[in-house]
């Protein structure tokens, strides 16, 4: 009897135990990035993000996350171990995990799986994105006013939509800016590859560009562009400190905010798939702080325009423009949609050279 | 938009001081494999001496304690391989695999605090009037110490695998190390011995990559260069001042493309990246196409183990 009783207390026990661990459990929320978190670029300012999720929401939430994973087969390998690893939000934090993302998504409904800079979604797949082309108008004014050879380099990854966008919108404000402007373009077919980056960079350099561009991930063409003496500007993160004197301002990622809504969303259980779009107007991106070395007025200029561009006033993409064929893109005053934008395949009038394939 | 826009003179100086680190890692492993070892640890010999040699030069100042903690590092990483291959006869391709991953991870958890740090500038001996010669200041008096090293090594190298009676010891073992031990040399010790001089090469050249050229730590920043020094072993057939052609070579092709992309030149870049493979599988081919010539060229005990016999 007395082992009944006991037996059936320690059933209680071991009930109430689960039942209580089942209170306390913390939710799982996993990231994905494609380059190393010290990269203090890109996956940095993600990793900020998810530290700011732990920070918000301390035990209720555990976070993990997965760095240096190739785009592919490799990710979609990476997801599928999170997944069943009990995560229930998975932030896919790269261009290249769109496939991968929707193709593990399909086989875990019950995950719930963020993805950036994509365009496909399901149910359990949402995607997030920042008007990055809303702070290049801002860097592109700098940049035009700042050059004194008239060549601007430019560093670019991949041609994707997302990138030929930062460089239209970058060279539209130069040339506005500066007439004379002209660009340099190199793809570098990478997202983070530091010697590639630095060699590109140098190679800019002797080809006569004064102010670089980048739209990799590493710090290496900033740290080039300290070493030469000419002007940079911070991606994704401040990089501050690897050109205390080259630099000029910086686009920065500001995913925080979005992490830990997202974050609360799966608490509260009203996460549902979305699409976000966000720029300078909610934070999402944010102009680095501008140097010294730009004049005055140039600064004043520039922060006029992130003003507008954040309060609506002003479009990046207002009309008239051509494509780089000639041909007419925008009308007079006409305002560019949000659907050309996510699918710019073509560089605007005054750009030289092609989009690689 | 066109090629003069290339300024030749500057191209090659460029090219010169970006092939660096593959030569160095590739001259290094030469030795090695001329020695009957195959060592594919190269990436984390590399990395090991990149991350040690930042950390080190950034610590003390000094270029010249950041050049030997490269060496060291990629030595004593080396020398693990070896013990493990050349003393416990562990499978070769695996364990230098194995050297990759663990010289990635280690590198990657040692040089966490020094992601984001910028080193000290790295010294260029001082050539007065030369350097400001015309065309010979530019081809050949602007670059840091470290490219003249490598130079001096490849030479050094050259002589003494040809002309030393130690190089040719060293070459007796990796033709047939049953052969060279009955003779009476010691083979463990000299391999040990290779492969250490490997690890110090492949170091300094990943140090050269972090100290010199990007300049600053990031994870994984040598980004394959070690394999390409491994094909380009084989793509110079072996011999010292054929790697100075590869390194050049690969060098060379990545930053054309970079640069016929800034002057406008229109080309798909993948076609230029992918070039110095399809040169080292065609000049594969062609060393194999003879099969009288290849078994001249690759040393006869690359890669086997050695058991010592009585």
């Amino acid at each position: 009897m007395t082992r009944k009783i006991f037996k059936g207390f320690a059933i209680l026990t071991s009930l109430l135990f689960t039942f209580s661990l089942a209170q306390a459990e913390p939710k799982k929320v996993g990231f994905i990035y494609v380059g190393p978190v010290g990269d203090f670029g890109w996956s940095y300012e993600h990793d900020q993000g998810r530290l700011a999720v732990e920070e918000a929401f301390g035990d209720q939430v555990e976070t993990s996350y997965v760095e240096s994973v190739p785009e592919g087969a490799d990710a979609e390998r990476v997801l599928t171990q999170m997944a069943l690893a009990g995560n229930e939000l998975i932030f896919t934090t790269s261009f290249g995990y769109m496939d991968p993302t929707i193709n593990v998504a399909a086989k875990f409904p019950n995950v719930k799986f963020e993805h950036a800079t994509g365009y496909k979604r399901a149910d359990n797949v949402s995607t997030y994105s920042a008007r990055f082309y809303e702070g290049r108008a801002v860097i592109g004014h700098i940049a035009g006013k700042m050059t004194k050879t008239n060549q601007i380099g430019y560093i670019a990854s991949f041609p994707i939509p997302e990138v030929i966008r930062g460089i239209n919108s970058a060279y539209l404000h130069a040339k506005k800016a500066n007439p004379d402007v002209e660009f340099k373009i190199v793809w570098v077919f990478t997202w983070f590859d530091p010697a590639k980056e630095a060699d590109a960079a140098q190679t800019l350099i002797e080809q006569g560009v004064d102010v670089i561009m980048q739209h990799t991930d590493s710090t290496a063409p900033m740290t080039i562009a300290e070493e030469k003496g000419i002007f940079a500007f911070g991606q994704a993160s401040d990089m501050m400190e690897f050109g205390p004197t080259a630099r000029l301002s910086s686009i920065i990622d500001n995913w925080a905010p979005y992490y830990v809504a997202r974050a609360q969303a799966l608490l509260d259980g009203t996460w549902e798939s979305v699409d976000v779009w966000d720029g300078i107007s909610t934070g999402m991106v944010e102009i680095g702080e501008f140097s010294d070395r730009i004049p005055e007025d140039v600064r004043a200029e520039a922060q006029a325009m992130a003003d507008s561009i954040s309060d609506g006033s002003y479009h990046p993409f207002t009309g008239p423009i051509n494509r780089q064929d000639g041909s007419a893109w925008l009308g007079d005053g006409e305002v560019a949609d949000d659907g050309t934008l996510l699918g710019m395949n073509f560089y605007i009038e005054g750009l030289s050279g092609s989009i690689p394939n | 938009m066109d090629f003069a826009a290339i300024n030749p003179l500057i191209f090659f100086s460029t090219m010169v001081a970006a092939s660096i680190p593959v030569l160095l890692a590739a001259l290094g492993e030469l030795v090695v494999e001329k020695s009957g070892v195959l060592n594919l640890g190269v990436e984390g010999m590399m990395i090991i001496g990149a991350v040690c040699g930042f950390i080190t030069i950034y610590n003390t100042g000094s270029p010249l304690f950041g050049v030997l903690a490269s060496i060291v590092a990629g030595g004593l990483l080396a020398l693990i391989f070896g013990i493990l291959t050349q003393v416990l006869h562990s499978n070769q391709v695996a364990t230098g695999l194995a050297l990759t991953l663990f010289g990635l991870g280690l590198s990657a958890l040692i040089g966490q605090p020094f992601a984001g740090i910028k080193p000290p500038t790295f010294p260029k001996p001082d050539f007065g009037f030369l350097s400001d010669l015309p065309v010979l200041g530019q081809l050949l008096f602007k670059y840091d110490y470290l490219v003249y090293l490598a130079f001096i090594l490849v030479v050094g190298v050259s002589y003494f695998l040809n002309r030393t009676r130690a190089g040719l010891i060293l070459r007796s073992i990796g033709e047939n190390h049953d052969a060279a031990h009955a003779l009476g040399y010691n083979v463990v010790r000299v391999r040990l011995a290779a492969i250490m001089f490997g690890g110090g090469c492949a170091g300094l050249g990943g140090g050269y990559l972090a100290m010199i050229r990007v300049p600053q730590w990031t994870e994984g920043m040598t980004a394959g260069v070690g394999w390409i020094a491994l094909a380009l072993v084989v793509f110079a057939s072996w011999r010292p001042y054929r790697v100075i052609l590869g390194a050049f070579l690969f060098g060379g092709v990545t930053l054309l493309q970079l640069n016929l992309q800034a002057v406008g030149i229109k080309i798909n870049p993948a076609y230029l990246s992918m070039a110095p493979y399809i040169i080292t599988i065609v000049a594969l081919v062609v060393i194999s196409g003879s099969s009288n010539r290849l078994s001249t060229l690759a040393p006869g005990s690359l890669g086997r183990l050695f058991y010592k016999t009585m």
